[in-house]
């Protein structure tokens, strides 16, 4: 979090991005977005808008996408509202990556139930295939997050890997679903462990066991 | 009316008041900052929780809670102080203890209120925050790690400037306040963000390391740049006025003031005319008050004396002028600097007659010929009001950027004759309809025809007074009420080729014209009248003399005397009474308490503080019809349009780097 910056506004980032326009099919999508809000509340598609824009972006440089400063300005233009609010907007949000990342943005959760559950061996095995905390391989292929908690604390630990999570992990299980990636193969999302499919409790259940085939009341039990 | 109980005491609210209007209705202090009274709610700061019942058990912020029937509010319980403390520790983890370095010390929220409702000693033991410093332009010096992120100067510059360029960026414990990446904050009104902080993350630049608070003489005044009148105080030590700050008045300035009025204080030491001076062989030489006066006598102008005005003087040294030519035989005064001639036979038809403060009822205007954001900085700062509240504005002149959504009909006059249906239509059904004419317009000649539009429309109706003009200079209003008005301006002067022009700080005139004349100059700054002078008396600025000021829409205020004129120099009144010795006439006073009398007999409504009564609106005349074409406005440098102004290096520099896109390389620390 606290390395969160935005890219310098320099000659050559307006040069590359300075010229940015929304491709016909974000066009569409983008004027969906805003017609969802009264006229004259096009500002609230706001946030939409700066993640069509992140996977515009993602779609031409074959990555998970970002948002450079001449992009926030444009859409600012879009949507009639002063750059600082759209700024203010993707500074907040960290779904909004404000650097370049790779093709894979391996966000790691490192929260309490997540650790509690071996996220640090699940850090590990990702700085073990070469990842550092917020940089990018040399083959552009990974980008190495922490983060705090994505939700997903009974099926801990997780990563989240562009717009999947992957949970129940073990190194040899992330291991298998980052080989997968690499091989441009796209693995299961969700659970990783055998036999579970959401986040249901591995072997039946552990309590309301009485509930599992009909409705039962507790209440005289209080 | 809800009926509420603050700390046992029952009291009735207005409706739609909240908790902490409530509780300060019952003389109860909140301690708060965030909460300000002309910006939105934030409550985000939290230290205005007070105990409120019914709801739940637990302190709520009283800043956005509603005080509703039968509500018992308490302020003094333990749970109330626990919470305050509370918060006040919070506040204190990230702020750094550098008091003593601070500008803001001594007059600082936060400062106060940790004493006053602070625990008393810290248990933090942890790493503080620090931030990066942000750069927000030449006038505001920020130190942002000292921000508690009130975020009042986010909401001043998007609700009350209009203009949306400071923001929070990121989130939690690394938001930051800054503007958008980090360029200077560009509108007239900025430095008022100085004065909103309630701590020192944002200070004055020029000020900085200049003084203590409790070393000041605060002295109040009124603010010469422009022609509102904004109420300041003069903070003063020693000779020097240190800073100029605005004073709380809801019928002039609210509490804001343009950066001008703020600034140009250093030019007050800067360039001054300290001692007389004569032109020989074509070169000014230094002089004694003696050989001056002795010059001025030789000239022996008879009846042959015309006075001209400058923008920043006040009424008495107008007043002490007039009796000056008077004596002598000459009614040949003129105010209006740079050639305007508009009929000023009727007060009411150059007057801001809706008022200032009342000009934000208006529902639908037109304003003509009027760079409002540099003309009159805080005046825009109310249009924009009347914008936000559905009130169409519409603007005949070249485009300037307006901070609220505006139609610009083009700089044709001729369009008043043809207005398009969308405006016709907007005054007709407004029930508030205004009109401002500005410098632009009155100078093509617009006054006939704004005089016309305001009988076709009902400007005047019951109650409303929608005819308005806007001057920008702070002695107009006061110079046409004491008659310093020609038919023909200026030009009346000229065809008479005085003998003896009399100058009063006058710099804007084009001298060149008066060739013939011997200019005497009596100013307090080497601007251009002093550069055209024969000779030079050498007066007070508006910080150095008391004196009497209208601003433009005909309210008559009154300033105090900070300092002392620098050298030789004198008031401006004692200077034109020793002249009336030197050509040998008698003035009639002898001390200002005499001079303000005379005045007051002569012009009863300068005796007056507040809204002189000029009569209503005369007719329009038959046909009157504007043309032409405005090509520009008045003013064109905002932050140098007086002689102070001139010769500030903070203005200077705020021309240089906001309006001429200078660079300035950053000092190193």
């Amino acid at each position: 979090m606290a390395a969160r910056h935005l890219e310098p506004d320099t000659a050559e980032l307006r040069a590359r991005w300075g010229n940015f326009a929304f491709t016909k099919a974000w066009e569409a999508k983008a004027r969906t977005a805003i017609a969802k809000y009264p006229d004259g509340r096009q500002r609230s598609a706001v946030m939409a808008l700066l993640d069509f824009a992140q996977r515009q972006i993602g779609e031409e440089t074959n990555t998970q996408g970002w948002v450079p400063i001449p992009v926030m300005e444009y859409i600012a233009k879009y949507l009639d509202m002063p750059v600082i609010r759209v700024v203010e907007v993707a500074t907040f949000y960290t779904m909004y990556n404000l650097v370049p990342v790779g093709r894979f943005h391996v966000q790691v959760c490192g929260t309490t139930p997540c650790m509690l559950r071996g996220s640090d061996a699940i850090m590990q095995a990702c700085k073990n295939r070469g990842m550092r905390k917020g940089h990018t391989s040399d083959d552009g292929l990974w980008t190495l997050t922490e983060v705090e908690c994505m939700g997903n604390c009974s099926s801990a630990p997780m990563v989240q890997i562009n717009d999947d999570n992957y949970e129940d992990l073990t190194p040899e299980r992330l291991d298998a679903v980052l080989d997968a990636l690499a091989a441009g193969k796209a693995p299961k999302p969700g659970t990783q462990e055998p036999g579970r499919h959401t986040v249901e409790p591995l072997g039946g259940p552990t309590t309301l066991k009485a509930m599992v085939k009909a409705n039962f009341d507790y209440r005289k039990e209080w | 009316m809800p009926k509420v109980t603050v700390d046992g005491v029952e009291l009735e609210v207005p409706q739609g008041a909240t908790v902490l209007q409530a509780c300060e209705l019952a003389g109860k202090e909140i301690p708060r900052f965030c909460y300000h009274e002309r910006l939105s709610i934030a409550g985000n700061c939290r230290m205005c929780l007070v105990e409120v019942a019914p709801g739940p058990p637990k302190p709520q912020a009283s800043c956005a809670l509603p005080a509703s029937e039968g509500q018992v509010i308490r302020t003094d319980s333990e749970m109330v102080k626990k919470a305050r403390e509370g918060v006040m520790e919070f506040l204190l983890i990230n702020h750094p203890l550098d008091c003593p370095i601070c500008d803001q010390g001594g007059e600082c929220d936060l400062q106060d209120q940790s004493i006053a409702y602070g625990r008393g000693a810290s248990r933090f033991h942890e790493a503080k925050r620090a931030v990066t410093e942000k750069y927000m332009g030449p006038l505001i010096k920020t130190t942002m790690t000292r921000c508690i992120q009130c975020t009042r100067c986010v909401r001043f510059s998007e609700e009350v400037a209009g203009v949306d360029e400071i923001g929070a960026l990121y989130r939690g414990e690394n938001m930051q306040i800054t503007t958008y990446l980090e360029r200077a904050a560009k509108h007239e009104l900025s430095a008022n963000v100085i004065d909103l902080c309630p701590v020192g993350a944002l200070t004055s630049g020029p000020y900085a390391f200049e003084a203590r608070p409790w070393e000041l003489k605060k002295t109040l005044s009124i603010d010469v740049s422009d022609a509102l009148g904004s109420n300041v105080r003069l903070d003063s030590r020693g000779r020097e006025v240190l800073r100029i700050l605005p004073r709380v008045n809801d019928d002039v300035n609210e509490e804001w003031l343009s950066d001008k009025g703020r600034y140009m204080v250093d030019g007050l030491t800067r360039r001054r005319l300290d001692r007389p001076w004569i032109r020989r062989d074509g070169k000014l030489d230094a002089a004694t008050w003696e050989e001056a006066f002795a010059a001025v006598a030789k000239i022996n102008p008879g009846k042959s004396i015309a006075v001209v005005a400058g923008d920043m003087v006040d009424c008495e040294t107008m007043f002490a002028a007039k009796k000056l030519a008077g004596a002598l035989g000459s009614t040949l005064l003129e105010g209006r600097q740079t050639g305007l001639d508009y009929d000023c036979s009727n007060l009411a038809a150059v007057n801001f007659n809706s008022g200032l403060a009342g000009i934000e009822e208006a529902d639908a205007l037109l304003i003509v010929g009027s760079h409002v954001r540099w003309e009159a900085a805080v005046l825009n700062a109310r249009l924009r009001k009347i914008a936000k509240r559905g009130g169409k504005v519409f603007l005949i002149g070249p485009e300037w950027e307006t901070t609220y959504p505006a139609t610009f009909l083009g700089n044709d006059l001729s369009v008043l004759d043809k207005l398009p249906k969308a405006v016709t239509d907007a005054f007709k059904a407004a029930q508030r309809p205004a009109l401002i004419l500005g410098g632009a317009g009155l100078g093509r000649g617009a006054l006939g025809a704004c005089l016309a539009f305001a009988e076709q429309f009902k400007l005047v109706r019951d109650g409303w007074n929608g005819f308005n003009v806007l001057h920008m200079a702070a002695s107009r209003m006061g110079g046409l009420m004491l008659g310093y008005a020609q038919k023909g301006g200026i030009a009346d002067l000229v065809a008479t080729k005085p003998k003896l022009l009399l100058s009063l700080g006058a710099d804007e005139v084009d001298y060149t014209k008066f060739a013939d004349s011997m200019i005497v100059y009596v100013g307090h700054h080497g601007d251009k009248g002093a550069h055209a002078a024969d000779i030079i008396l050498p007066a007070a600025a508006f910080s150095e003399k008391p004196g009497t000021y209208v601003n433009t829409e005909g309210r008559v205020q009154l300033a105090d005397k900070a300092v002392f004129a620098p050298g030789d120099a004198r008031e401006d009144w004692t200077v034109l009474r020793a002249l009336a010795d030197a050509l040998g006439v008698s003035v009639g006073f002898d001390s200002f308490d005499q001079l303000r009398a005379a005045m007051t007999a002569e012009v009863p409504a300068l005796g007056r503080e507040g809204l002189a009564d000029y009569g209503g609106l005369p007719k329009a005349g038959k046909g009157a019809k504007a043309n032409g074409v405005i090509e520009g406005y008045p003013i064109k440098d905002f932050y140098l349009t007086n002689p102070i102004a001139r010769a500030s290096e903070t203005m200077q520099r705020c021309s240089a780097e906001l309006l001429h896109g200078e660079v300035f390389a950053e000092a190193a620390e």
